[in-house]
């Protein structure tokens, strides 16, 4: 009515366009909140100049860009690097299957993915590692991803199917890499010469294929009503949990010879996976079972009243409640996994950060330029990181959408 | 012509560490008849109800169901666990599962039948109960009341001979209890054996063959919904009815 | 039919007994033995057998296991050490050593992690948008980058340039910043300073049970006991005297100064020790602002609106009704947060830092005597973890309340 809105444009105060309102709510609302935007607007715009100024101009990124394949595959022979390839693309095939088959956050992932490697690909800079075949190779991911979209949209692949591949692929990847000693076309590639990111990669995923299974049998170990097997998983999981990462990777390193039968050598690198894995185990374990013990009793009479047996009604009706009442913490184990995989370094192997260690101290013109290497690294492991966190936000409002509860 | 009831039971008594929770109960059950259970809480009409499909476990006296005996013979539990539904009092669907996933979850899985043969019984339940359009929704979006018959229909398609109903209303909003007693009434007319507890009084009075009013762990009485409502003989039967009977 | 019961009979029938009909692969309690059984011998073979794996290996390479190794003299130095050590005395001194260094650092780590996790977090609640931004910027970028990685850059790319002895940054204090490490004034104990410190410390005591005592006869008496000032002011009272007893001169500030290659005097903390302190605080701080940033977040607005519709002033809204709440939600965090700075100590080993377990790894090495001083250091941390975890249990029965 006329006379209403006549009242409401009376009490509206006048308002000033958009942007300087916001200026004056946020940063000078007040003498104190004032006073402090004067000393620190000024404050961080010279520190933003000065590390602008010290990555564009007086930073030697010598270290670094000289050396793109040290960080990526350590000293893996160089003939044998279309392994590696091989893998990778499995692995951009697959995010493109599962893009197909299930969509949403996957989309972003494999788009930015691609996207990052075509770009490299079409770079206008000359550099010796970026030869004609890397451009190709790089770009013609792109293939790959396409296949495997389409593939996953229009071909009716069972979803466990899928999920099974993706547990594989670490799993294989290594024996790949790791090759055998009589074949002519897969030579052994002793774990020594590998290094870089790819062992980063290797670790962390790994890590946490190999975890996750182990972490859930811990939680219903310790969840079991079989007092010896209780015990045992009880005890497992606190000691674990309560002793540093080192510590656990010390022990596989040095002590597990001892507990093995005399004539039997493991790995290097394949003792530091089983110590990461059985660290991440135990994290996982308590995870878990906070989610184990959220499901409510009633779920499982009502599976029992219809005639499920303990197998089916913990497949069917116990886990899928529990793993998605307790998501977010698991995918932040994850997260905190990769970051862990850096102490490999302390014994000995030269992940992403060994190789960066291995090339400053290679010569003392690199220890110089100490500083460029480090912020490199600091700033990949942060993307990477970064990057996993934003997608486990994702997927945390994604659940909480569906699940309606 | 003297049938043998579907279910039997004599001696029943069950102990919760100390608490003597059921004090030798006995029934009997013949097929097609429907039974309503009541008492004050704490009388073990739960327990009683849960021991039937072994959700509780008794230790002295026997029960048979359908000839089978409740023993500590897993298949002879199996066997009588598909041929018994049972419905919550708080309904229990699984929540990440559609409604018409839920329904077909253990045809499928237990009685091993192909998918569209449980999804044709699903929609054909869901139907009798008056909820096809929601088969595609989740529980969390569904009302109390529609949860319930979910839940009727969920037990229903393992096509057990008995249904248990472990007050199925008490955790139901007042508005929307009709709509489920309406359900286990139509339930009632075709003729399935049911074991009902419930205070729905007017439930039993419409469908009831018998009624057992328990109390501290044994049946102080027993009879026709006319004969317990008109005449009681116990005095804490007549207690408890007043109490109930006082709204 | 209606069966008659018959309370009195049923309750003396006999247990009936009918294992005899049940076959035994389908009896439940068969069953469940046997998973008894199986399970314990599953798993007691396995540790039998790892056990016997490791005493035929200790045997084969004449490992020694007992713990005698520690009266042994250790043939390495440790510098700067917390309490005193030389490179001959025993290992198990070395060991010590470690395990106050540990200690210390993670005590001190502690502290300054909280100190400064509060303020960014109070920073991250600020209105001022520039002040939240530049907290959320601190808080990303320390959550993201591995532990490890944070160390080398303040150990080898901060502390790596700092000049030589002789070009010492100085800042005022004074305190001298050097490739040897950061050196400051501290105060030292006089002869006479005991006193004062014993006055001291009685001082506080007596200044709590005052408080305590004082402020429950004000809760249930009504009457105003000043409990906050009389404690204070007896504090104080016990510090002065202290200090007039002790001759007014229970501390000597010893000043660092140049010797020749050296600095002599003051407080000397290691590059190693500096790095490690730093970049374990800062990187605990960060996720221990979010923990108080949640906790005061949760408070609901509901409550403070109550609180000030009651007539609580701002202070007591903020005392009484705000924190208890907020630090019920932060405090089993927070402790988990501690017991992660402890444990993360131990990356102390990839600078040089000697603690517990960088002793330890040293000790192997030259004592070779892998499985007992492992056990000493595991044994060292799960300790650590069970205090703590132990400590999170009394806190949480003791602030449980109970929720219908």
């Amino acid at each position: 009515m006329a006379i209403k809105e006549l009242d409401q444009d009376i009490m509206r105060p006048p308002q000033p366009p958009g942007l300087i309102k916001w200026i004056r709510d946020n940063l000078f609302n007040g003498i104190m909140n004032s006073v402090l935007t004067i000393i620190l607007f000024p404050a961080v715009l010279y520190l933003i100049y000065l590390i602008l100024n010290w990555i564009l101009v007086t930073a030697n990124w010598r270290a670094v860009s000289e050396f793109p394949m040290l960080f990526a595959v350590g000293q893996y022979p160089r003939d044998q690097l279309w392994r590696v390839g091989v893998i990778f693309s499995g692995l951009i095939f697959m995010l493109g299957v599962s893009w197909g088959r299930w969509g949403g956050l996957l989309r972003m992932i494999t788009m930015v993915v691609v996207g990052f490697l075509v770009l490299i690909a079409v770079l206008p800079v000359q550099h010796p590692a970026l030869t004609v075949q890397m451009r190709l190779y790089l770009g013609g991911n792109l293939v790959f991803a396409a296949l495997g979209f389409l593939i996953g949209k229009k071909t009716k692949l069972k979803e466990y199917l899928i999920i099974i591949f993706w547990f594989l692929i670490p799993v294989g990847g290594i024996i790949l890499l790791a090759g055998f000693d009589s074949s002519a076309q897969l030579p052994a590639v002793p774990t020594t010469l590998w290094g870089g990111l790819m062992v980063t990669i290797l670790l962390a995923a790994g890590g946490i294929v190999l975890s996750f299974p182990l972490g859930v049998a811990l939680a219903f170990g310790r969840r079991s009503s079989l007092p010896v097997v209780s015990a045992f998983s009880t005890i497992f999981i606190e000691v674990i949990r309560g002793v540093p990462l080192v510590t656990i990777l010390f022990m596989f390193s040095i002590i597990l010879a001892l507990f093995l039968p005399a004539e039997s050598r493991i790995d290097r690198l394949v003792r530091a996976l089983m110590a990461v894995t059985v660290f991440s185990a135990a994290y996982s374990a308590e995870n878990v079972r906070g989610g184990l013990q959220s499901v409510p009793l009633g779920q499982i009479e009502a599976a029992k009243a219809l005639g499920m047996g303990n197998f089916k009604t913990t497949v069917f009706i116990v886990l899928p409640q529990a793993l998605r009442a307790v998501l977010p913490a698991i995918v932040g184990q994850f997260i905190a996994l990769f970051k862990d995989t850096t102490l490999v370094v302390i014994i000995g192997i030269n992940d992403f950060l060994g190789i960066g260690r291995s090339i400053i101290n290679s010569d003392p013109e690199f220890v110089q330029m100490r500083t460029e290497v480090y912020i490199f690294m600091a700033v990949v492991y942060w993307i990477f990181s970064y990057l996993m966190s934003l997608a486990s936000r994702r997927i945390e409002s994604a659940l909480g959408v569906e699940s309606n509860l | 012509m003297e049938k043998e009831p579907i279910i039997k039971c004599r001696g029943v008594h069950k102990w919760f560490g100390d608490f003597h929770a059921l004090k030798g109960i006995d029934m009997d059950v013949y097929e097609g008849e429907v039974i309503v259970v009541f008492g004050p809480s704490g009388s073990g009409k739960s327990t009683f109800i849960r021991t039937i499909n072994r959700l509780e476990e008794h230790q002295q006296g026997d029960i048979y169901v359908d000839g089978i005996e409740l023993s500590h013979d897993v298949r002879n539990i199996e066997k009588i666990r598909m041929e018994t539904g049972m419905v919550f009092q708080q309904f229990n669907l699984f929540p990440h599962l559609s409604v018409i996933q839920n329904i077909t979850l253990a045809p499928i899985w237990v009685r091993n039948w192909p998918k569209n043969k449980a999804e044709e019984k699903a929609m054909e339940l869901l139907q009798l109960v008056g909820i096809p359009e929601q088969a595609e929704k989740f529980p969390g979006n569904l009302s109390g009341g529609q949860q319930q018959r979910v839940a009727i229909a969920r037990a229903l398609a393992m096509e057990p001979r008995i249904m248990l109903f472990d007050e199925p209303t008490s955790a139901l909003d007042p508005e929307m209890i009709k709509e489920v007693l309406d359900a286990m009434i139509n339930l009632a007319k075709s003729g399935m054996t049911m074991i009902v507890v419930t205070h729905e009084m007017g439930f039993a009075r419409e469908v009831a063959d018998r009624m057992y009013f328990f109390d501290e762990g044994l049946i102080v009485e027993t009879g026709t919904p006319d004969e317990i409502y008109k005449n009681p003989q116990q005095d804490r039967t007549k207690l408890f009815l007043s109490q109930i009977l006082q709204h | 039919m209606p069966h008659p019961f018959n309370p009195l009979e049923q309750m003396m029938k006999p247990q009936k007994t009918d294992t005899a009909s049940i076959p035994f692969y389908r009896d439940e309690r068969v069953l469940n033995t046997a998973a008894q059984i199986i399970s314990t011998v599953a798993i007691f073979g396995f540790l039998v057998w790892a056990v016997i794996n490791f005493l035929n290996a200790a045997d084969a390479r004449n490992m020694e296991l007992s713990f005698k190794f520690l009266k042994e003299a250790s043939g390495f130095p440790i510098s700067n050490p917390p309490i005193d050590y030389e490179a001959g005395m025993t290992y198990g001194r070395a060991f010590l050593v470690g395990l106050v260094n540990t200690l210390l650092i993670s005590g001190v780590g502690i502290v300054a992690a909280t100190i400064v996790g509060t303020l960014v977090a109070l920073a991250r609640l600020s209105s001022n948008w520039l002040l939240s931004r530049i907290a959320l910027v601190f808080i990303e970028f320390h959550r993201n980058i591995p532990l490890l990685v944070l160390l080398f850059i303040w150990y080898f790319v901060v502390f790596g340039f700092v000049p030589p002895v002789k070009e010492s940054l100085v800042w005022p204090g004074p305190i001298y910043i050097n490739k040897r490490g950061i050196y400051m004034a501290w105060p030292r104990l006089t002869e006479t300073g005991s006193t004062f410190v014993i006055l001291f410390v009685i001082g506080i005591l007596v200044a709590i049970i005052a408080f305590i005592i004082l402020r429950r006869i004000r809760k249930n008496t009504g009457k105003n006991t000043y409990f906050i000032p009389i404690s204070i002011a007896l504090a104080v009272v016990f510090a002065l005297a202290g200090w007039f007893l002790s001759g007014g001169s229970p501390f000597a500030i010893d000043i660092p100064f140049l010797d020749g290659f050296n600095f002599q005097g003051g407080l000397r903390l290691t590059p190693e020790f500096a790095g490690m302190f730093l970049s374990l605080s800062l990187y605990t701080a960060a996720f221990i602002a979010e923990v108080v940033r949640g906790g005061i977040q949760a408070v609901s607005k509901g409550q403070i609106e109550a609180a000030r519709a009651v007539g609580l002033s701002q202070f007591q809204v903020l005392s009484l009704v705000v924190m208890p709440q907020a630090l019920r939600i932060i405090i089993p965090p927070m402790i988990s947060q501690y017991l992660n700075l402890t444990k993360n100590s131990s990356l102390a080993l990839a600078i040089g830092f000697q603690e517990v377990f960088a002793v330890g790894k040293i000790t192997i090495n030259q004592a070779g005597r892998a499985v007992p001083v492992f056990a000493l250091i595991m044994l060292t941390y799960l300790s650590l973890s069970l205090l703590t975890s132990f400590i999170l249990n009394l806190y949480n029965r003791r602030i449980q309340f109970v929720v219908r």
